[in-house]
């Protein structure tokens, strides 16, 4: 627990260090882009506890980040003042909807941002529980064809929903203010705070997944990814630990989708689409599959490369790449704990270990 | 008293009558083997008791309670550990982790409270590990605890698996062939474990081919062909037993 907390404590100079580099070399502007790293690597730690420590494939987290972020964008864009009745006027009494200004001077009344996120975080992990179940009982491919299905689906329903806007997506989408003074949000004058904010988030989802890799049940999960039915006969409930790491996966890319559709302002039916599910799993796999820090490093490096643009028109060909290579030649990952040994191993076979 | 009772216990897959229609006791505090040639059906027995298959037929009392149509992890919670033919141990995790994992039902963190390290994890994960340290004393494993698991010498790898399931704390346990592909030494060794396994009040059910084990250390012996059992009693008897003999000295793949 001490060395897990001398880590988070170097990650977070390490995030404040890359901070001050760009506000002295003057490449302040990169800040959004190191946001937007920040709140994928949410979604990507979250998958990375399921598919690398549990071993539960899945190609649809997009889905869930897309629930998140639709849900939170429509409420709070959604211009409720229009239907009127009892049940809005009690709403706004609640203070669930809040008026404030559109951008043409006139006034909306929209569910504020808080209810809004919370309603769309429970929305995806109810979505999780109920397609989990039938869906987790499936193995290997299996599993990550009904998942890939998962994720066609989102992206066609809100590619062909008029309310979310088709193709063009919700913008619009107010700032999410979370305390009093600190807001997430892309203006400009709010960049360096919105910067900390995101990594704050991605921080604390740290903490709560290196604590749980570390405990009682994180050693279940990892029982369930080496030998399933000898982890049923010590007692664990395989079925039931896969489905709440399902959820607890979905929930961190609901999050992340609601927080960085606050931060851009918007979302689009791009953000449910197959390949950013194809992209998540890669950077999973070359993290290292079971290696938290491994994931957050190189989610960090590819989605500020890709953001941006350094792979041009190949991004998303890239990614997929990436994940055919790994697949093909270091299944367990590329960051994966045993590298340097077998490094060592390479370099001087004649001190290696015998394989038993 | 019958700590065990199995009851009429039937299953067949497709064409083949793996286990027909087999009832047995096991005391409390017993060493009970089972034995019989490839394909008798014990294997197959000890998937039915333990929840990884479910019966077509039959009835399986255990301290009381009927179990049968449980799952695998509600049994072992009832206090039914076991281990298998081929040894599963899990990959990438230390030997003192593998039977951490064995400790599973002996502690409470669940998703959220794990997640936030809550201060009641500390005192249940000590006490856990101290229990498991034991436990490898026991087994005379204490200078392989942080070594991988699956790394260790084939006979070793059994041991660890027996100690993972002696983690549950059971009432009984059940052992597939815990001395297959074992050398004498070792197989000694195992049958001496079990013996002292005994001694800590627990039921041991055994599945096993190395006939002097299972004369050395058994209390009784059922003795299953083509899913029947043909004999039941104590090893003395079992080894006199002429239907039994026929079995053994009329099959070739014994």
């Amino acid at each position: 627990m001490r060395k897990q907390g001398l880590q988070i404590a170097g990650f977070a100079v390490v995030v404040a260090a890359i901070q001050l580099v760009t506000s002295v070399t003057g490449n302040v502007y990169h800040l959004t882009q190191l946001t937007m790293s920040a709140y994928y690597s949410l979604v990507v730690l979250g998958l990375c506890i399921l598919t690398g420590y549990a071993g539960q494939i899945s190609i649809g987290h997009a889905g869930f980040f897309a629930i998140g972020g639709y849900l939170s964008a429509l409420l709070t864009t959604h211009d409720f003042s229009v239907h009127g009745g009892p049940v809005v006027s009690g709403l706004a009494a609640m203070g669930i909807l809040t008026r404030r200004p559109d951008l043409y001077g006139g006034e909306l009344l929209t569910v504020h941002p808080w209810p809004a996120c919370i309603f769309a975080v429970l929305t995806a992990v109810a979505v999780a529980y109920a397609i989990g179940g039938p869906v987790l009982r499936l193995k290997g491919h299996y599993l990550a064809m009904a998942t890939l299905g998962f994720g066609i689906i989102v992206y066609r329903i809100v590619l062909g929903t008029e309310l979310v806007g088709a193709a063009d997506g919700i913008y619009n989408v107010p700032a999410f203010p979370l305390l009093p003074g600190i807001a997430v949000s892309g203006k400009f004058s709010l960049r360096v705070m919105n910067y900390y904010v995101a990594w704050v988030f991605v921080i604390l989802g740290m903490v709560f997944l290196l604590n749980l890799v570390h405990s009682r049940v994180g050693r279940a999960l990892a029982s369930i990814h080496g030998a399933e039915d000898a982890a049923e006969a010590v007692g664990i409930p395989t079925a039931r630990y896969k489905l709440k790491i399902f959820v607890v996966s979905a929930a961190f890319a609901a999050v992340a989708g609601v927080l960085l559709t606050h931060y851009n302002g918007g979302i689009g039916p791009s953000e449910s689409s197959v390949m950013k599910s194809v992209r998540y799993l890669a950077i999973v796999a070359i993290g290292g599959m079971a290696n938290l820090w491994g994931t957050l490093l190189m989610s960090l490096l590819l989605n500020f490369l890709s953001l941006r643009g350094y792979f041009g028109t190949f991004d998303d060909a890239v990614f997929g790449g990436i994940l055919i290579l790994i697949m093909l030649f270091a299944p367990d990952g590329l960051l994966r704990r045993q590298l340097f040994e077998e490094l060592k191993g390479a370099v001087f076979p004649a001190g290696g270990e015998k394989e038993t | 008293m019958k700590l065990l009772s199995v009851r009429s216990i039937s299953k067949r897959f497709g064409g083949l009558q793996a286990v027909d229609n087999v009832s047995f006791d096991v005391p409390q505090g017993a060493i009970k083997a089972l034995i019989g040639p490839n394909g008798a059906g014990k294997t197959t027995l000890f998937n039915l008791l333990s929840g990884f298959l479910r019966p077509d037929r039959g009835s399986v009392v255990f301290d009381g309670a009927e179990v049968l149509g449980l799952m695998p992890h509600q049994i072992a919670a009832r206090g039914m550990a076991r281990t298998f033919q081929q040894i599963r141990l899990f990959p990438k995790m230390t030997v003192l982790d593998n039977i951490l994992v064995g400790r599973h039902l002996h502690s409470r963190g669940g998703f959220v409270s794990c997640m936030l390290h809550l201060p009641f994890l500390r005192k249940e994960e000590s006490s856990a590990r101290e229990t498991c340290r034991e436990i490898l004393e026991f087994l005379g494993l204490s200078g392989q605890a942080d070594a991988e698991a699956v790394r260790l010498p084939y006979g070793q790898q059994r041991i660890v698996e027996l100690g993972r399931a002696l983690a549950l704390d059971p009432q009984i346990l059940l052992l597939d062939e815990p001395a297959a592909g074992l050398n004498i030494r070792e197989t000694a060794k195992v049958g001496k474990l079990i013996s002292r396994i005994r001694e800590r009040k627990i039921t041991v059910l055994l599945v096993e081919h190395d006939m002097s084990l299972v004369m050395d250390i058994s209390d009784e012996i059922v003795v299953l062909s083509y899913g029947q059992k043909i004999a039941e009693d104590k090893p003395a008897s079992i080894q006199e037993d002429p239907e039994v003999i026929q079995i053994y000295l009329g099959e070739s793949d014994a």
